[in-house]
């Protein structure tokens, strides 16, 4: 893989969606301990991808769970700790804001 | 004349139902306000009821007198909004067509999204407090809690009253130690979020009070299951909190016949809006505010106040064949109890998080942002007899918006 820079903010997020591919996302994955990245685990990036360039937020767990086609259960198991923010910063997408 | 229903006898329904009613002629327009109950409990003084600093009695009233003469109140279940033909259709079958539609329907109270939350445990050592019974039912067992480890678990956002599970953590830390019994309880906080508010300026400040009462805080702890019996909390990742006392924020939805309402409701059933107008995606004259709308703010009676004049002009417009504006800025406060008869005030928007300063006006106030005072405790118990007397008429609060 090319070496390549990309703009992220202090937590690793990277802020300017358009810079992603799914080189960079292998290569974040492969970062936070994920690798390969597996067909459940684009399932659920590329959900959250869409929503966030349809809706301009990232979607909550429960968002993913319920419209994802992935369980809460196994997104926890695909993406451990924190599935939601995970998924968003493999994605290439602001962390989810988890409303207010 | 036009017809205008209003789903949901509320904070949101009834300040919007009362404005309207004021601003139009009765012949002018017939106004319908649906509710499946005639209850209107005061939401914020839930948190005071397991203290005993509030009477469940003194909480609720009837909600058709919160509404001004001239507006119509039925109290039925709504079975589904047919938003193609402009009618909502009831549980008993009567249909009521409109011109205009405004769901004001609330947050539901989803327990059983959490596997064991009212299983086996549940009003002996699991409660809740965001209905006057659960509220009710916390307070007799809080009277005689003197040992042990308390967890106020919040399982999901978003939740009414974002701020209540950190207030409750203050309460809770104040009502101990006026009983001599603090030293005996351990007090944790857990949520799903990485600090102990989503706001992080509010965040650190909040959470340095949680450390300054001894209060314990467990981040990022995703309930999945409520274990009564073994008298654990587990996390999706298998993470246990045990304890003697829960006390759980369940999991929030839209009303149920949302979900039965083709394109009104995003996956969590709150109404799909766009937030700065308030009008629905789903159809050009339907409108939602308050708890309802899947808006990015809090769910909070402020927003709600905030939100009715944006919401009202907007329907007065579509109903007069123009394009409605987009005004709401997300503008919420609330008033955060902290305990020891103090409380303090934060303010923000869609844009701008909350800061410290002063409130209503800046370097004056009276009201101190996110600093702690006596004032402003005063003004979260003060503010009862406003909420039934002003904020609901749909008056312009002094001072406030």
């Amino acid at each position: 893989m090319m070496s390549r820079a990309v703009d992220v903010d202090a937590e690793g997020f990277m802020t300017d969606a358009t810079q992603w591919d799914r080189d960079v996302a292998a290569a974040i994955a492969a970062e936070a301990g994920i690798s390969p990245l597996t067909d459940r685990h684009w399932q659920v990036v590329e959900f959250m991808r869409e929503r966030y360039l349809e809706s301009g937020s990232a979607p909550s767990i429960r968002t993913l769970g319920k419209a994802s086609g992935v369980p809460i259960k196994e997104l926890y198991e695909l993406f451990p700790k924190g599935p939601a923010k995970l998924a968003a910063k493999i994605a290439g997408i602001p962390k989810p804001r988890g409303c207010i | 004349m036009k017809r205008i229903v209003i789903i949901g006898g509320g904070t949101g329904g009834t300040i919007v139902a009362n404005r309207l009613r004021r601003e139009t002629a009765v012949e002018e327009l017939h106004l319908t306000v649906v509710d499946r109950d005639d209850l209107h409990v005061y939401q914020p003084g839930l948190l005071f009821v397991p203290f005993g600093l509030e009477e469940p009695e003194d909480i609720v009233r009837p909600r058709h007198s919160q509404l001004h003469e001239g507006i119509e109140f039925i109290e039925a279940d709504v079975d589904l909004v047919d938003s193609e033909r402009s009618a909502v259709r009831l549980t008993d079958g009567r249909e009521l067509p409109y011109d205009a539609l405004i769901v004001a329907s609330g947050a539901a109270l989803l327990y059983e999204e959490t596997e064991g939350l009212r299983g086996p445990g549940w009003g002996e050592s699991v409660f809740s407090f965001y209905t006057v019974e659960d509220a009710t039912a916390l307070r007799d067992a809080l009277a005689d809690f003197d040992r042990g480890h308390l967890v106020v678990d919040l399982v999901d956002m978003p939740i009414k009253c974002p701020v209540a599970p950190l207030e409750f953590c203050f309460l809770v830390d104040w009502f101990l130690r006026e009983r001599g019994v603090r030293d005996a309880v351990e007090i944790t906080l857990a949520t799903p979020l990485d600090a102990a508010f989503t706001k992080p300026v509010a965040a650190e400040r909040l959470g340095g009070m949680l450390t300054g009462r001894g209060i314990g805080l467990e981040t990022e702890f995703a309930t999945g299951r409520v274990d009564g019996a073994e008298r654990k909390l587990i996390s999706w990742d298998e993470r246990e909190i045990p304890f003697d006392l829960a006390v759980v924020v369940p999991i929030h939805g839209g009303a149920p016949f949302i979900e039965r309402s083709p394109g009104l409701g995003e996956e969590l059933g709150f109404v799909d809006v766009d937030i700065h107008t308030l009008r629905a995606k789903a159809a050009p004259n339907v409108f939602a505010i308050g708890d309802a709308a899947s808006l990015p703010t809090s769910k909070a009676g402020s927003a709600t106040h905030f939100e009715a004049e944006t919401l009202c002009a907007n329907v007065e417009r579509v109903l007069g064949g123009e394009e409605p504006e987009g005004t709401y800025d997300g503008h919420v406060n609330c008033f955060i109890e902290s305990g020891f008869h103090k409380a303090l005030l934060i303010d923000f928007n869609y844009e701008v998080e909350p800061l410290p300063g002063r409130y209503p006006e800046p370097h004056v106030g009276p009201l101190a942002l996110l600093g702690e005072s006596r004032l402003n405790h005063l003004g979260k118990l003060a503010f009862q007899p406003l909420y039934w007397h002003v904020l609901l008429p749909g008056r312009d609060i002094p001072g406030v918006g």
